[in-house]
């Protein structure tokens, strides 16, 4: 605590770096007035990794399993958004077979996603067993993913130019198998999620945000789209999301409810996708060599399972880039985060930080040193 | 307590939804992508691996005909095994066994 807190009639707390609600280090510092929030600061740069000066040091195609490795939750993500940027460097066109491969294995990343933090909201708020329900059907998704990636968290399938593996027949159709079984087991839980007055308790009306609010401070996917904001890259048509059918979910209400609402109804949505790119999936090639180095600039935006994922490339024409930005949805959501805080309980804080599903390892890019050192 | 009783009842009755682990071994799914194995017989040390590999797991001496392979540091892409031409790295869909320490892995010519 500083020494001019003391002697005023808040107190001061920190909230991490180590806290057993969130395994990652971002530090809130709460001064509160008895039990209510009355602000918060922020502390991020504990896991600074050096991700983009890493990028720079290997040639452009390696790059592909290194910025996979940004998160592991949404690495298909990070894998694609990666190529799409390159694949504007080097003038490739990739064919539509890979296009829809890419966006089924992206939906299956949502999934899993969305499946592991319904859990950890439920873990916060104490609700054991509905925490372990859904990890048992998140099983579902991972075993699919090993299945057609060969890895059970990181499958490695998107390079430059196209995807590494194919979905054949027999194991599209274990596919579609695994989707309806997920959603059969998700039916099974939504009464939990949509009736519980326990559940409802804890996040209705919790970490309000309005439309406003999210709108100036650049909230982005289901935390915005829990607000009302209607925002989502996939909108865009990028890959195969061009020629597939999707209404994208918002909810008014803008409290933690809303936004857990945004995302249990994003695991049906995925669901959904997915079947219907393996229906209208057309055959043909999967990869195209490129054929020349990266020279120039290109962004390329990525509808993560957190909101939008951000990649600047600029290549010399070297087979090495010479610089690479990285901006993850997690960074977007801090101010509206710090927003959402203050006139709650501190019983509160756990679902509400929770609530914009943070990634803090993902967003480290910037370290703040200060000259002389101490904090 | 009424709704509830069939519920309780069942999850008394029924199995476990996890798998006892030591004693019950997972088996990989076919196309897996687990442990790697050099074949030295076939090997024609052309350092192709060693260019590939991502996390520089794979070290290649053409002098003295050796190669050197650190399995904790390979992040099992199979980047090697898709590209060896002489088909010298075999890929076998098996989950890498935990292990005390960190053991690098010395493939001589006479292996």
């Amino acid at each position: 605590m500083s020494k001019g807190a003391a002697t005023r009639k808040y107190t001061v707390f920190p909230f991490g770096p180590q806290h057993p609600v969130l395994p990652e280090p971002i530090q809130l510092r709460f001064t509160v007035d008895e039990e209510k929030i009355v602000d918060v600061g922020v502390n991020v740069g504990y896991i600074h990794r050096g991700v983009e000066r890493a990028c720079e040091l290997n040639d452009y195609q390696r790059n592909v399993y290194l910025c996979e490795r940004v998160c592991g939750i949404c690495n298909v993500m990070h894998a694609l958004c990666y190529c799409m940027a390159l694949e504007k460097l080097v003038d490739v066109e990739v064919p539509e077979r890979a296009q829809y491969l890419r966006v089924i294995w992206a939906e299956l990343n949502r999934l899993e996603s969305h499946l592991l933090w319904l859990g950890l909201l439920a873990d916060a708020m104490g609700f054991e067993s509905l925490f372990m329900q859904f990890w048992r059907d998140r099983e579902i998704v991972m075993d699919l993913q090993e299945r057609t990636g060969g890895n059970r968290v990181i499958p490695s399938t998107c390079v430059v130019g196209g995807v590494r593996r194919d979905i054949l027949k027999p194991l599209a159709e274990r596919f579609r198998e695994g989707m309806i079984e997920l959603r059969r087991r998700v039916d099974k839980l939504a009464p939990v999620i949509l009736k519980d007055p326990a559940f409802k308790r804890r996040t209705v009306g919790k970490g309000f945000l309005s439309y406003d609010d999210a709108l100036m401070l650049g909230a982005v996917g289901p935390t915005g789209r829990g607000s009302g904001l209607v925002k989502d890259i996939r909108l865009e048509g990028y890959q195969a999301y061009k020629h597939l059918k999707f209404e994208p979910v918002v909810e008014k209400d803008g409290d933690v409810y809303a936004r857990t609402l945004v995302r249990f109804y994003e695991v049906y949505q995925a669901i959904d996708l997915i079947l219907e790119a393996l229906k209208s999936m057309p055959e043909g090639e999967i990869r195209v060599k490129p054929e020349k180095w990266p020279e120039g600039e290109a962004v390329a935006r990525v509808e993560q399972p957190r909101g939008e994922l951000f990649y600047y490339v600029k290549g010399n024409g070297t087979n090495r880039l010479e610089r690479v930005k990285i901006r993850t949805p997690t960074l977007a959501n801090i101010p509206p985060l710090l927003a959402m805080l203050p006139g709650y309980e501190v019983a509160d804080i756990p679902v509400i930080v929770l609530s914009i599903d943070p990634c803090i390892a993902c967003t480290e890019r910037i370290t703040h040193v200060k000259k002389g050192g101490g904090n | 307590m009424v709704r509830m009783l069939p519920n309780i009842l069942r999850n008394l009755f029924s199995k476990p939804a996890t798998v006892k682990h030591p004693f019950v071994k997972r088996e990989p799914f076919p196309g897996h992508r687990g442990t790697i194995t050099f074949d030295m017989k076939k090997c024609d040390l052309c350092q192709d691996c060693e260019r590939l590999c991502p996390p520089v797991a794979i070290k290649v001496d053409p002098e003295a005909r050796t190669i050197t392979y650190d399995p904790f540091k390979c992040i099992y892409c199979y980047l090697c095994v898709t590209n060896c031409l002489q088909r010298a790295i075999r890929g076998r869909p098996a989950y890498t066994p935990p292990a005390y320490q960190k053991e690098i892995v010395y493939y001589k010519p006479e292996e």
